[in-house]
């Protein structure tokens, strides 16, 4: 029996808390689904293994001595792993700021907050290392498979790399409340997040532009732009891919740094967590921010009435705006890409058009979620005089204009060098948006808007669906740009995704 | 107690044969009548059926069975006429975080289909009754409990509906908020409103209920005055709380209806 209030005592409970988020994660929320799970766990393993393997067997003979371009490729490998380990890093630790959860238990009792802290940002990084190695562990075991039981070490150095996420993150958000207070570091840690997670790919994205015209960060790594550029073969730069390559003395070195870094993140930072938590909670209980212009609110009928209601929370909710701006970050490159065709004579433009529809698609199935699962007041409108038609209505209009505002000025640039191209990305946006919609409609379920983050996990399927039906739009859009009879045949595809998400959407009443 | 002032022959709220099965049977066979210009208070245990009740007379839950007209409109047939002429309020007062509450009540005004300058006039009067003046112009976020309850009433108000139908409206509210919404039910009624309520704070039933109905197992097992109650029940000169724990305990007795 652990004695409570120990630092083992806390951390079987967050174990506790920690598996069954996983378990509700893995499950939907729904119970009874083990087998289902599993099954579709080990399927979505072996998918993933196949995948590896296809796309690293025919790339390198991982066996022999690695080449400077081997070597590029697993650092930017690395590094693009790294930043988005960063951004899921700083998404948890400012969850466990601004979610209250149990905070205010913990903080009114009498055990003691920091060993529970420092419990928590040691969870933390389990949780980050844990989701890593698992991303990463198809790709690691083929590498293995291919060039020898050496590469294996690539887990320690993802291990490495979670820890010293979770110091830097933890650092950087308490450096943030310093600098900035707790009510701005909110918004401001989400928006980090989103950037650092989305920066280094299209940073990387953007050199390929510009340097070989294309949108492919494989290109950009083999290119001899890069390679002639990298770090002596004996810089301290290659540690991290030697220790991923199996090289003992640097991955212990690598283990080192993270633990240190990680150690030294918990012996700082957890004696100033229970500080910053209450200020982080004094956030929700201050004062409302004040708005003077609300005699602008008037809507002539019910539908524009639901429509602007729709636009003004959106517009008001920084946390889901930045929670949007991953997927609109997305769109510098082709936007950046469009620029630069104007003035000469680009890559095929057939890249731009499915990157466009694709965002479209994914954008409008966030704003679907947050008009239709998301409603906050869900009695209010389903009590009101409109039938419930004039309601949906409303509310696909409402992700008609997020979409229109965001789209057109790109779509506007693109049609302006060629109007075949720019009428086929309006279709293609179109289907896309509708498509998205729709999937959001038929599997719609009353959630608090609050947890747009999970929205995923609802429902399976309408994730799948929606992101299948983007996917396939958007390469139907690619082919229309060559043959629109070609794209006959994608589009019949995404037709038939929808189909088949509409008979396997829950009856409703 | 507030005398009832019948405007229209018409029943503002007539529910017939009313049955709702989830895993279990949660309203069995309902009927009651609330007539127009009546307060109206629907008690009952825990799971008694009240909301689901409530839920579906105003067309927020199908029923499996039965019928419900507001003022001789026919809920089921007619949703949106019957929606345009009652309101309803939660619990759980739902609202929106980033609206402030004048911003809250010109979007319930505009649902409902109320012209701009009625909705401005009738919002700024709902604010100065209900004491929201200070907070007409922040967010809601950071409103509390009482406070985003008494701007969800006004919400239900503005559209000035002829039925009223609030689900435990004083849960939470502290005794100055109770008071002023208390208040502002009785102004409606006595101007010719019908107001149907659920409580658990008998006291409010006993002060305010021009009529109490008592549900039991998704049941209407007594309903009248007060008087009738202590008769129905013979408790004689019994308080309402001795008069209701009878009625229920006596229902309960009978076991629950089955499966």
């Amino acid at each position: 029996m652990i004695r409570a209030g120990t630092a083992a005592w806390f951390a079987q409970h967050e174990t506790r808390l920690a598996w069954r988020d996983l378990a509700w994660l893995l499950s939907g929320g729904r119970r009874r689904r083990g087998y289902a799970v599993m099954l579709g766990l080990a399927a979505f393993v072996v998918f993933m293994h196949g995948f590896a393997y296809l796309t690293l067997a025919p790339a390198a003979d991982f066996a022999a001595p690695p080449d400077t371009r081997l070597l590029v490729a697993i650092g930017g490998t690395l590094l693009l792993y790294g930043s988005l380990m960063l951004s899921q890093a700083m998404e948890a630790v400012t969850r466990a700021f601004y979610a209250r959860g149990d905070l205010d238990l913990i903080l009114s009792s009498s055990a003691s907050a920091e060993r529970l802290f420092a419990v928590r940002i040691g969870t933390m990084a389990v949780g980050i290392a844990a989701m890593s190695l698992g991303l990463a562990a198809p790709a690691i075991n083929v590498l293995a498979w291919l060039g020898g039981a050496h590469w294996l070490a690539a887990y320690g150095v993802v291990m490495a790399m979670a820890m010293a996420a979770v110091a830097v993150s933890v650092m950087l958000t308490i450096g943030l409340f310093r600098a900035i207070g707790a009510k701005r570091t909110r918004l401001v840690a989400q928006i980090v997040a989103a950037v650092i997670g989305a920066s280094f790919v299209i940073g990387v994205q953007l050199v390929a532009i510009l340097s070989v015209g294309s949108l492919s960060r494989t290109v950009l790594f083999q290119s001899e732009t890069i390679t002639n550029h990298a770090p002596d073969r004996d810089s301290w730069w290659w540690l991290p891919v030697d220790a991923a390559m199996g090289e003992g003395l640097a991955l212990i070195v690598v283990l080192a740094v993270g633990a240190i870094v990680l150690a030294g993140a918990v012996r700082f930072c957890a004696p100033r967590f229970a500080e910053l938590a209450l200020a982080a909670g004094g956030v929700s209980h201050s004062p409302a921010r004040s708005n003077g212009r609300a005699a602008n609110f008037h809507p002539k009928s019910p539908g524009q009435a639901l429509r602007r209601k729709e636009w003004l929370l959106l517009l008001r909710d920084p946390w889901l705006m930045s929670q949007s701006l991953m997927q609109l970050l997305y769109l510098l490159p082709p936007f950046f890409l469009l620029s630069r065709m104007f003035y000469e004579e680009g890559p095929s433009a057939a890249l731009l058009v499915p990157v466009l529809i694709m965002a479209a698609g994914q954008l409008a199935g966030g704003l679907a979620w947050l008009a239709i699962s998301g409603e906050d007041a869900p009695d209010l409108i389903a009590s009101a005089p409109v039938t419930a038609a004039r309601v949906w209505r409303a509310k696909a209009e409402a992700v008609a204009g997020g979409i229109g505002i965001v789209f057109s000025p790109i779509v506007f640039g693109l049609a302006i060098i060629d109007p075949v191209l720019g009428l086929i990305t309006v279709c293609g946006i179109g289907v896309a948006g509708i498509s998205a919609t729709v999937i959001q409609f038929w599997f719609r379920a009353q959630v608090k808007r609050s947890l747009f983050r999970r929205r995923h996990v609802s429902s399976r399927i309408a994730t799948f669906a929606e992101a299948l039906s983007s996917i396939i739009w958007a390469s139907a859009g690619g082919i229309a740009v060559i043959s629109l009879w070609f794209a006959i045949l994608p589009g019949a595809v995404a037709l038939a995704v929808l189909a088949g998400a509409w008979m396997l959407s829950p009856k409703r009443q | 107690m507030a005398q009832a002032s019948p405007q229209s022959s018409k029943a503002a709220l007539a529910i017939r044969d009313l049955a709702k099965c989830f895993e279990r049977p949660a309203v069995d066979g309902l009927t009651l009548r609330v007539r127009a210009g009546e307060f109206y208070t629907l008690l009952g245990p825990n799971g008694a059926g009240k909301t689901t009740t409530l839920r579906m007379a105003t067309g927020l839950l199908k029923p499996d069975r039965g019928t419900i007209s507001v003022f001789g409109i026919d809920v089921l047939a007619d949703p949106v006429g019957a929606k345009q002429i009652m309101a309803w309020l939660s619990d759980e007062p739902m609202i929106y975080d980033r609206l402030t509450p004048l911003e809250y009540l010109y979007f319930v005004a505009g649902l409902w289909g109320v012209d701009n300058d009625t909705a401005d006039a009738r919002a700024r009067d709902l604010i100065g009754w209900l004491g929201l003046a200070a907070y007409a112009q922040e967010r809601c976020e950071g409103l509390s409990k009482g406070t985003r309850q008494k701007v969800a009433l006004a919400g239900a108000l503005v559209h000035e509906p002829r039925l009223i139908i609030l689900d435990e409206p004083f849960t939470g509210l502290d005794a100055a908020s109770a008071r002023v919404v208390k208040n502002v039910l009785r102004e409606r009624v006595a101007q010719g409103c019908s107001v149907v309520m659920t409580t658990h704070i008998l006291e409010v039933a006993e002060r305010m209920a021009d009529r109490i109905g008592v549900m039991c197992d998704g049941r209407l097992v007594a309903e009248g005055t007060l008087d009738d109650l202590r008769h129905q029940a013979g408790a004689g000169h019994a308080t309402l709380e001795d008069t209701f724990l009878t009625l229920v305990n006596t229902e309960a007795a009978r076991g629950p209806i089955a499966a």
